[in-house]
């Protein structure tokens, strides 16, 4: 650090007493504003935040008592520790230092800079001068510092959280659903074992999760490009009702067109009941009782789904293309073929890469779609896992329903890990990573 | 090779014969996307009662079912859910617009230290699942005191938007391909980062800004695993979704199907009102703006 070795002593005071170098230079506001977070840290981990870490390693042994009241003929229940409130609060304390932690260097830096800018004898930033520059040369402070704390306390805190436990034995086998304990790598070995009643599913699972991404995010990308592309057509008329025609099943609630959708291919639904009325079949076809039929079925409606998505993404990107590219491939004589490989297909995946990458993502995500259609079903006898069940629903299944908080982490990171490496693979080798500014 | 020879009228033919073909598999497409629909609005008109129907159309029509909706809010209260659901949706909305636009603001047109690292991790966040992680925010939420009474409103708020500055993919795209030359312009005639992004980009980016906005409103519509474990057994805060969920449980279906049908017509409305009027912003888009 260049401010350990060259600061002076106002500067190394910084170190210490944040903002005292910004205020020696005369920056009170700026000086006053480190000093107050300073105060605030400490006071924090006084009072609360030291408990917190000293409790994380052990997370708690004291069980809820019973006490008997003989004054009062009533049993008295003393507090016992929660493992899981040690096990947040001690994460969130770990946050918070590493949060401290960064702003400490920022205030150091900023005295150092204040110094070396008082001895090159040039005029130190005012406070307004420096927010204003947080609405230019600094900006993307400002703009992002709103999002990236939303992120963290949502998102980045939550999924600590949830790795730690599934380093844990919060599960429901052994009673461990309020004390629990640390128990290494157990869990993942459970889950991964092909030998174990979890790890034979899991191996299952994964494989259809990865098929059913794949076939749903590709059918609706291709489909629903090919019917944009006809909607998009010089000769096409009334573009606009055509699209409203399929878009239209976007403004229904997703929740909604799911539930009609299984009520109406129910044994006793509205498609099989008419089927039969017309002589068609004579027994109901099994959209959710064999696991074949769900599978298609589920595919299939996410095809329903997901082309109206894929279309209005894809007709404000063609209709994004500049102009002047297509006059000059005509001025060259190229014809509709070649102009749809040279330049439209190029063109939207560069644009679209990250567009497919979140939808496969959201599509090995998709709880909505499984658990709202097929409820995972069918399910095998013994099994916890049902034949359409992807990854994330049956976490949900063991968490929610069967409280092995563990396993369902160590699924969750599992997914996690199969989700990463696609992604970052297709997103490293996709034209719009390597060559961001190549449209510009 | 008769083909080489191009001559009007065959070619006049072939694209009558290409046309014809396509708006035959337009009509049945825009036919299998909409007869769902047309199914339950159907629905929400029949008169009686139960889930399961013999025939396609019903046999007498009726407008009861949608005051039942209204008056009889004994069991499931269908208004104060909607007007929960708005209230979340409206801010939700507001502060996701606001955030992902800034997020990819910085990104596409900002040059910072470590952009490309931030972007990346942004990247792998993005793909846990979101509700592996829910129970976690659920305990988070309930620390901040925010599981009782009309809190929850504010949880709900949080939940669907603090995190939807990781997904900027789709609009830093969109930013990508504005002409940076527009920019440099401005800079040029001394005009700071903010007034780029208040009075170039945002303008520019109409479509994306409705994509955003429309993704954002709708999803306190579709959510309900999140909202069911946050709303728990507090009735008072259900939202559409939840609402609507228990009228399809064992005990209601059949008083509450029709019902059903009659709120899914009423949560629609208003969502294709403001579909249709986005819609032009994609007509049109922003072709002036690239073409420049």
């Amino acid at each position: 650090m260049e401010a350990a070795r060259h600061g002076n002593m106002k500067t190394k005071i910084s170190f210490f007493i944040m903002g005292f170098g910004n205020m020696a230079y005369h920056q009170w506001i700026k000086g006053l504003l480190f000093l107050l977070v300073e105060i605030a840290f400490i006071a924090f981990m006084v009072l609360f935040g030291g408990h917190c870490l000293a409790m994380l390693p052990g997370l708690g042994d004291t069980a809820q008592g019973e006490v008997w009241n003989e004054a009062k003929g009533i049993y008295e229940y003393t507090a016992g520790d929660d493992s899981l409130l040690i096990l947040l609060y001690g994460i969130a304390t770990i946050f918070i230092i590493i949060g401290f932690w960064i702003i400490w260097c920022g205030t150091v830096k900023s005295a150092y800079k204040a110094q070396v800018m008082y001895e090159d004898g040039k005029k130190l930033p005012t406070f307004k001068e420096d927010v204003a520059d947080l609405f230019d040369k600094k900006m993307h402070y400002t703009l992002l510092t709103l999002p990236v704390i939303g992120i963290i306390i949502f998102t980045v805190l939550p999924l600590v959280f949830m790795i730690s436990m599934a380093f844990t034995n919060y599960s429901v086998i052994g009673n461990h659903l309020v004390l629990f304990d640390w128990v290494g790598f157990r869990n993942f070995g459970d889950v991964l074992n092909f030998g174990s009643e979890i790890g034979s599913q899991f191996w299952a699972v994964l494989a259809w999760t990865l098929t059913w991404a794949i076939c749903a995010t590709f059918s609706n990308y291709i489909l629903g490009m090919i019917l944009a592309l006809i909607i998009n057509r010089k000769d096409t008329k009334g573009k606009t009702f055509w699209r409203f025609c399929f878009i239209l099943s976007i403004a229904v609630p997703q929740f909604v067109s799911l539930l009609i959708m299984r009520q109406m291919l129910n044994e006793q639904g509205a498609i099989n009941t008419l089927l039969m009325n017309w002589g068609w079949i004579s027994s109901p076809l099994p959209f959710w009782t064999n696991a074949t039929w769900a599978r298609v079925t589920v595919i299939v409606i996410n095809c329903w789904l997901g082309i109206p998505y894929t279309i209005l993404q894809v007709t404000g990107i063609l209709e994004s293309i500049p102009g002047d590219l297509y006059e000059a491939a005509k001025i060259d004589g190229a014809n509709a073929v070649t102009t749809f490989f040279k330049i439209t297909l190029p063109y939207m995946l560069f644009v679209t890469t990250p567009y497919l990458i979140t939808q496969f993502t959201g599509n090995v995500n998709n709880f909505n779609v499984i658990y709202l259609l097929s409820r995972g079903d069918p399910t095998q006898v013994g099994h916890t896992a049902g034949d359409t069940d992807l990854l994330v629903t049956w976490l949900y299944k063991l968490t929610i329903d069967r409280n092995l908080y563990n396993t369902g982490a160590v699924i969750g990171i599992f997914t996690f890990i199969v989700l990463a490496i696609v992604s970052l693979v297709t997103y490293r080798t996709s034209g719009s990573y390597k060559n961001e500014e190549g449209f510009m | 090779m008769a083909n080489k020879v191009i001559n009007p009228e065959s070619y006049a033919l072939k694209r009558k014969i290409v046309n014809i073909l396509v708006y035959i598999l337009l009509t049945v497409l825009a036919v299998i996307w909409v007869m769902p629909l047309v199914w339950i609005a159907l629905q929400s008109f029949r008169a009686g009662r139960g889930a399961y129907v013999a025939s396609l159309f019903p046999s007498s029509y009726t407008i009861d079912n949608y005051v039942a909706l209204f008056q009889d809010t004994n069991n499931l209260n269908f208004p104060r859910a909607f007007m929960n659901t708005f209230i979340v949706a409206v801010f939700s909305c507001i502060i996701s617009v606001f955030f992902t636009l800034s997020v990819s603001f910085c990104f596409s047109r900002l040059r910072f230290k470590w952009r490309t690292r931030y972007m990346n991790l942004f990247m792998i966040l993005g793909l846990f699942p979101g509700f592996m992680a829910m129970l976690a925010t659920y305990f988070i939420l309930k620390a901040l005191g925010l599981t009782q009474g009309d809190l929850i409103k504010v949880a709900l708020v949080l939940v669907y938007s603090a995190s939807t500055g990781m997904g900027f993919t789709i609009s830093k795209g969109f930013f990508d391909t504005i002409p940076k030359a527009l920019d440099e312009a401005a800079y040029v005639d001394g005009a700071t980062r903010w007034q780029v992004f208040t009075k170039i980009t945002i303008p520019l980016s109409k479509p994306i800004l409705v994509y955003t906005a429309l993704q954002a409103f709708m999803a306190p519509w579709i959510d309900f695993v999140f909202a069911k474990v946050i709303c728990g057994a507090n009735q008072a805060q259900y939202t559409v979704a939840l609402t609507m969920w228990n009228m399809l449980e064992r005990e209601y279906i059949d008083t509450w199907f029709v019902r059903f049908a009659a709120a899914a017509v009423l949560v629609s409305i208003p969502i294709s009102i403001m579909f249709i009027k986005m819609q032009g912003f994609y007509t049109n888009g922003m072709g002036g703006a690239v073409k420049g």
